[in-house]
């Protein structure tokens, strides 16, 4: 069964009205991860300044359960405006207590989501290397 | 508007049922064992409830036990009817879209020496009546089915399957979904589990039919309740409202439970892109059940957002089980992961409304628009 008992009133406001989902377009980079057979897709769109390396825009896409959106959508909630190296830094306990707390058994939401978030950065890293 | 919509789960408990079952708690609360007049009268009334559930069988009074629920009477014929028999015998056939009181009970017995055969089924949840008939052995102890589907609504051909497991061994039927809303006889089984709060009585009561002349160990020993099969101070008041609620329930409100259902089906078919409908269509399907897959959206999400708007269904999505796996009948059905986790159930009742109905089917759209645009599936 459904139920939204469990979970905090900012992870249902987050889950129920996120802001920053959708498609950037021309991102400098997207990362995704995810795998159907266990239930969570997530897809993270970064637009960078190449000067200062911070992330101007963060977009997000979310095939998930009301945990899996809400903490992909707190997560580009904490990532806008930080560089990089920042970002990289982000961990899931800062994403779990923005949410005000996250049921034991959907932790692993997200986890999938700084996962996105480092893919995310690691292309942007591989693109810029390769000069692209 | 409240739309409770999971009446697969549990229903709302009439208030008639209610109503029959309040003078049994502080008034006539005797022991039906007790040999004094108080002791009679619950005798008196629990022997009348008794006869309502057998007439609706079509059984004798002497082969319906009282027990918990479903869970304990699905526990008990299993249970009891191998440890009957084991070691003599020591197979057990049952499907793969079992409910959880009967999988996970042969599951365990399997680790007491049972050898369990599990049915497939088609895609549309009916077994395979030769798959059945080649499975059966001289050790085989009884076949264990689902009437009626609690995921699906697959009501499988119990007269075809009775045809061949008679007179080599013993057919159990669960029949928790099915009571009252199909029809279902003793004449096609050998032991039925029914129970009462799917059927607006209370929860806490069902009961077990048992062919006269069948041996079973009881699950529950101690005082020698129900002829020494199921010991344990009867539950009057739940017995009570459970007759009552089984002599309440009438075709005109399973018709209607059948048309809102059918209506819901063909609405979200026509006007929803994507979707796709698990289980038979039909008079093969529960009156009361639908169950459809929303591509691209994850079940619990989209409970969740229809939680929001106070409309309450059920989903078979891995994100809602502790285990994260998604359901294992949908897997049954052949359904890909992305499919089975992207599906909800919608159960009606006979309180269910055409307004309630309508209103859930306005909202649905909307919310299945604003979830894929969510969705990295959606190109």
């Amino acid at each position: 069964m459904p139920s939204n008992k469990g979970y905090s009133k900012k992870l249902l406001r987050n889950f129920l009205n996120p802001k920053n989902f959708g498609e950037i377009k021309n991102p400098d980079a997207v990362g995704k991860v995810g795998n159907p057979t266990c239930g969570d897709i997530m897809w993270m769109y970064l637009k960078i300044d190449p000067k200062t390396e911070k992330i101007k825009d963060i977009k997000f896409k979310t095939y998930g359960c009301a945990a899996a959106i809400a903490s992909t959508e707190q997560l580009t909630i904490i990532a806008k405006g930080k560089t990089l190296k920042e970002a990289e830094k982000i961990t899931m306990k800062d994403v779990a207590s923005a949410l005000e707390g996250l049921p034991q058994i959907k932790l692993h939401c997200s986890t999938m989501a700084i996962q996105a978030l480092k893919k995310s950065i690691e292309e942007y890293r591989k693109k810029k290397k390769n000069g692209k | 508007m409240k739309v409770y919509l999971d009446n697969a789960a549990t229903t709302k408990v009439d208030e008639k049922v209610v109503k029959e079952m309040l003078p049994y708690f502080a008034e006539q609360y005797g022991n039906a064992s007790s040999m004094h007049i108080e002791g009679n009268n619950a005798k008196n009334a629990l022997e009348k409830a008794r006869k309502i559930i057998a007439n609706s069988l079509g059984a004798k009074t002497s082969e319906i036990y009282f027990t918990s629920g479903g869970t304990e009477s699905n526990n008990w014929a299993i249970k009891g009817l191998f440890w009957q028999h084991y070691p003599k015998k020591d197979h057990i056939i049952t499907t793969k879209v079992e409910h959880d009181a009967t999988l996970k009970t042969c599951k365990w017995l399997e680790s007491q020496g049972a050898k369990v055969t599990y049915l497939d089924v088609d895609k549309e949840g009916f077994i395979d009546l030769k798959q059945l008939e080649n499975s059966i052995t001289s050790k085989t102890i009884l076949v264990s089915i689902i009437h009626g589907n609690n995921e699906i609504g697959t009501i499988q051909d119990v007269e075809a399957i009775y045809k061949i497991t008679k007179g080599k061994t013993l057919l159990h039927l669960d029949a928790c979904q099915s009571y009252t809303k199909t029809e279902l006889s003793v004449k096609y089984a050998d032991l039925i589990t029914i129970n009462s709060h799917k059927i607006y009585g209370p929860k806490g009561v069902g009961a077990l039919y048992i062919k006269d002349g069948i041996e079973i160990v009881p699950l529950i020993h101690g005082g020698g309740h129900e002829k020494g099969k199921r010991s344990g101070t009867e539950n009057i008041p739940g017995v009570i409202g459970f007759a009552k609620a089984v002599e309440m329930a009438n075709k005109k409100e399973v018709k209607k439970m059948q048309e809102l259902r059918d209506y819901i089906i063909k609405n979200i078919l026509e006007n929803i892109k994507n979707t796709k409908l698990n289980g038979p269509v039909g008079d093969k399907r529960l009156t009361n059940n639908v169950n459809i897959s929303f591509n691209d959206i994850e079940g619990e999400a989209l409970g969740g957002y229809l939680e929001n708007k106070d409309i309450y269904v059920s989903t078979g999505s891995a994100c809602m089980s502790n285990t994260l796996k998604s359901s294992h009948v949908l897997q049954a059905i052949k359904l890909n992961p992305l499919q089975a986790n992207s599906s909800i159930r919608i159960s009606l009742s006979k309180y269910t409304t055409q307004k309630e109905v309508d209103y859930f089917l306005e909202k649905l759209p909307e919310i299945v628009t604003k979830l894929r645009r969510l969705s990295p599936l959606v190109k």
